[in-house]
């Protein structure tokens, strides 16, 4: 019955094959009801993963709210992220920055460490070294409001382990592209 | 009218206003508590017809119906919970074959959201995925524009479902209508132009072809009847193959010579060798489904691809191509004819010569065949007969879903889009009797219908009571083998023919039922008595279930086993059971 021999696999879409990367989506939108709903929903009804969110409104009069989200796939589930963010209504637009290369990312973190004797003395002066700005302090705790790139706070914090960390708050990733030009929306 | 905006009125009011500007002639819908003022709305106007159905789901058919037979957006209005609920199945369907439909549904006041209430459900919650868009109105001054809005959304780019939930109090409060004409959308603009190089490679591509295949789909249907026109200007201008999937079939007439048939896992042998052995394959408008591709590492193995799609999310999204043309089809293939005849291209004659001589040599295996009997009905025999007897009249055609609905694709052929109903891409066993009162209220002089099976007909039986009330003449073709067919086909060839819970046990007498709803009833048990029964349900100007005995364990062939190639096609009569019981891998099983 086969009229041509087995095909060799010129179209092999099976993503085990190829490398999963990590990229940082940037994402306009209409800061309507359900807004996030709707891009967490795409995400978890066709098995997307979330490294990372970030949102908020970030132009009040116009009601646009940026979303940053760092997710994890192959390229082709990357680049599916992007088209099917791309086509919901309230979308304005959507970056790949990783694509684009070269941005900025930033996350803050509020850390709070209780202890007393040494180990305090020596969570202050790492803090100090991380440029950690100490916001709230009493004689056995700190917390620590601190800013930088993801492997920066997660460095603190393991630091921070046997200093007696109490508690982490993380805002996600905040990202923007270096130069003059702004994402178009 | 449009665009007085001083006009105070109550929401309910603003919504058959907006309906009415919109051009909505028909709402499909049921009432309750939640959409009381809206039913009040609608009894003390005239411009909009409601047409009252027997369960939501049974709406929000018929509205897809109404919409693919008319290119218009189907329109429904339900009940808040259970309404809503209901119509879910229909959102989806709707979603899944990118039919336009906007649905209204009634919610409790707002002060009462998140209390529980009485019908109470999270309507938007729950329709988000299964919908393009949903909004929920709380503030009556956004109500008309949302509704214009709404209209803009379903129909526009990739058409689709939207829903409007509009609480109760909402609908009593006093607010400012606007008209369509003041509506712009702040995101939404999707890209209908093509680009430009995009085409020019594009024609490049087709031009060098050796042995091209059109792979066309439903976006071509849903791009309008240009696209269809300019589809077959295109295919003449080139001489190539034409094949389609099973939501695009009548983009392109079945009578023509370039026509191939339906591709796909019960497509014909002739249009899926021709995709397998292709070296340029234009799609147009279709989406690689898994139904299309079969395994997808060895699809088409040696061809380019060019992909003609309005979404940009189903590029790459199945299939890698070459050459994405982002754009509406009839754009895209307009810009493509202006620049083949610009360019003056000529086809590789001798190639293509060479490959229609090989097309053929697969077409004489004569894929669709069967062997006819004498005594009983053969489903396939069914659909011929009722093809032949209503070829020439102005047929519409739905279909339930499972094999009467793969053979009614394969044996009724189709000349003209927006002549075929079925749904594709969900599956819903129930479409076809209730898409049939959509499609007759949009056609009422039209022969409308229905190709079902013995277990799909029954899940929204209940519609034929809509069909008596308004006296819609559809009929209800019912090929009964007293199986779930494809359910019964997919045991006996993956598992060891075990028929667990697939034989229709306590069938209803189906003309004593037409007869209880105070439809007609017919029968045919005997080919012999088949076209006489067949001639006189196309005479009743009123509706009919056929009840038409066919063999009770004919197998729906040719089929591309699960988890194998184009190139790997079980043809019908030939395959001993043996065989199409290894046909089937172990990973072949596990997929559906």
């Amino acid at each position: 019955m086969n009229m041509q021999a087995q095909p060799a696999s010129a179209y092999f879409l099976d993503d085990r094959k190829q490398a999963i990367e990590t990229h940082t989506l940037c994402i306009v939108v209409d800061n309507e009801p359900g807004v996030l709903a709707r891009v967490i929903g795409l995400f978890s009804g066709r098995g997307y993963n979330i490294d990372s969110l970030t949102v908020s409104e970030t132009e009040h009069e116009a009601h646009v709210s940026r979303i940053t989200i760092v997710t994890s796939g192959t390229r082709n589930v990357i680049e599916q992220i992007r088209t099917q963010l791309d086509r919901m209504v309230p979308v304005h637009s959507v970056a790949d920055l990783t694509v684009q290369g070269n941005a900025i990312e930033r996350e803050l973190a509020l850390i709070k460490v209780a202890g007393k004797g040494e180990k305090r003395m020596e969570a202050l002066r790492l803090a100090d070294a991380f440029r950690a700005r100490v916001i709230d302090a009493t004689t056995e705790s700190f917390v620590f409001e601190l800013t930088g790139k993801t492997s920066k706070v997660d460095q603190f914090i393991s630091l921070m382990q046997p200093l007696g960390l109490v508690e982490v708050s993380r805002t996600g990733i905040a990202a923007i592209s270096r130069g003059p030009e702004g994402m178009k929306i | 009218m449009a665009g007085r905006s001083d006009e105070q009125m109550t929401g309910a009011e603003i919504i058959l206003k907006a309906l009415a500007d919109q051009g909505v002639e028909h709402i499909f819908g049921y009432p309750g508590g939640a959409v009381l003022p809206i039913y009040d709305e609608i009894f003390q106007q005239d411009k909009v017809k409601h047409i009252l159905v027997r369960h939501e789901q049974g709406a929000t058919h018929a509205a897809e119906g109404y919409a693919r037979s008319t290119g218009k957006p189907g329109v429904v209005l339900v009940t808040s919970g259970p309404g809503a609920t209901n119509a879910v199945t229909g959102l989806t369907d709707a979603l899944m074959d990118s039919i336009p439909l906007v649905c209204i549904t009634g919610q409790v006041p707002t002060h009462l959201i998140g209390n529980d209430a009485f019908q109470e459900c999270d309507t938007v919650g729950i329709t988000r995925p299964c919908t393009k868009h949903n909004y929920l109105v709380k503030n009556v001054n956004d109500l008309a524009r949302i509704l214009h809005e709404a209209f803009y959304v379903a129909t526009n780019g990739r058409p689709g479902p939207v829903v409007v939930d509009v609480p109760k109090d909402v609908q009593f409060a006093k607010g400012t209508y606007v008209g369509p004409s003041n509506i712009q959308h702040k995101t939404y603009r999707p890209k209908v132009k093509p680009d430009q190089n995009a085409v020019r490679a594009a024609i490049d591509m087709i031009a060098g072809a050796k042995r091209p295949i059109f792979y066309t789909g439903g976006g071509v249907i849903n791009s309008g009847p240009a696209a269809s026109k300019l589809l077959r200007e295109f295919v003449k201008l080139t001489g190539f193959p034409v094949t389609s999937t099973l939501m695009g079939l009548g983009a392109f007439p079945a009578s023509d010579k370039r026509w191939v048939g339906m591709l796909g896992m019960h497509g014909t042998y002739e249009a899926n060798m021709a995709m397998h052995g292709c070296d340029v394959m234009i799609n147009i408008g279709a989406r690689f489904d898994d139904r299309i591709t079969g395994r997808v590492d060895a699809f088409s193995p040696h061809s380019r691809k060019i992909h003609v799609d309005i979404d940009p999310s189903s590029v790459n999204k199945n299939v890698r191509v070459d050459l994405p043309v982002i754009g509406d089809c009839a754009h895209v293939l307009e810009d493509f004819i202006r620049v083949w005849k610009a360019k003056q291209n000529q086809v590789d004659k001798a190639a293509l010569a060479q490959w229609w001589k090989q097309i053929d040599q697969w077409r004489a295996k004569d894929s669709l065949k069967y062997k006819p009997r004498k005594e009983v009905i053969m489903p396939q025999y069914a659909i011929e007969r009722l093809y032949a007897l209503t070829r020439g009249k102005d047929v519409y055609i739905t279909t339930e879903v499972g094999q009467h609905q793969m053979w009614a694709a394969q044996f009724f052929k189709f000349e003209e889009p927006n002549r075929w109903m079925t749904s594709g891409g969900l599956g819903t066993m129930g479409y076809g009797l209730p898409a049939t009162i959509g499609v007759q209220m949009a056609h009422p002089k039209s022969l409308v219908i229905d190709i079902a099976g013995d277990a799909s007909v029954l899940m929204t039986m209940q519609e034929i009571s809509t069909a008596v009330q308004y006296r819609l003449p559809v009929k209800i073709f019912i090929l009964n083998n007293q199986y779930m067919g494809m359910v019964r086909q997919w045991q006996q060839l993956l598992h060891g023919n075990r028929l667990s819970e697939s034989y229709s046990e306590a069938l209803p007498d189906f003309v004593k039922l037409a007869e209880a709803y105070g439809a007609v009833g017919m029968r045919a048990e005997k080919p012999a008595e088949l076209d006489g029964a067949i001639k006189a349900m196309i005479e009743v100007n009123w509706p009919v279930i056929f009840d038409c005995r066919v063999a009770s364990l004919a197998n729906c062939f040719p089929m591309i086993p699960s988890g194998k190639a184009h190139n790997e096609m079980l043809l019908g009569e030939d395959v001993p059971d043996e065989e199409i019981e290894k046909a089937i891998g172990a990973e072949g099983k596990v997929l559906v």
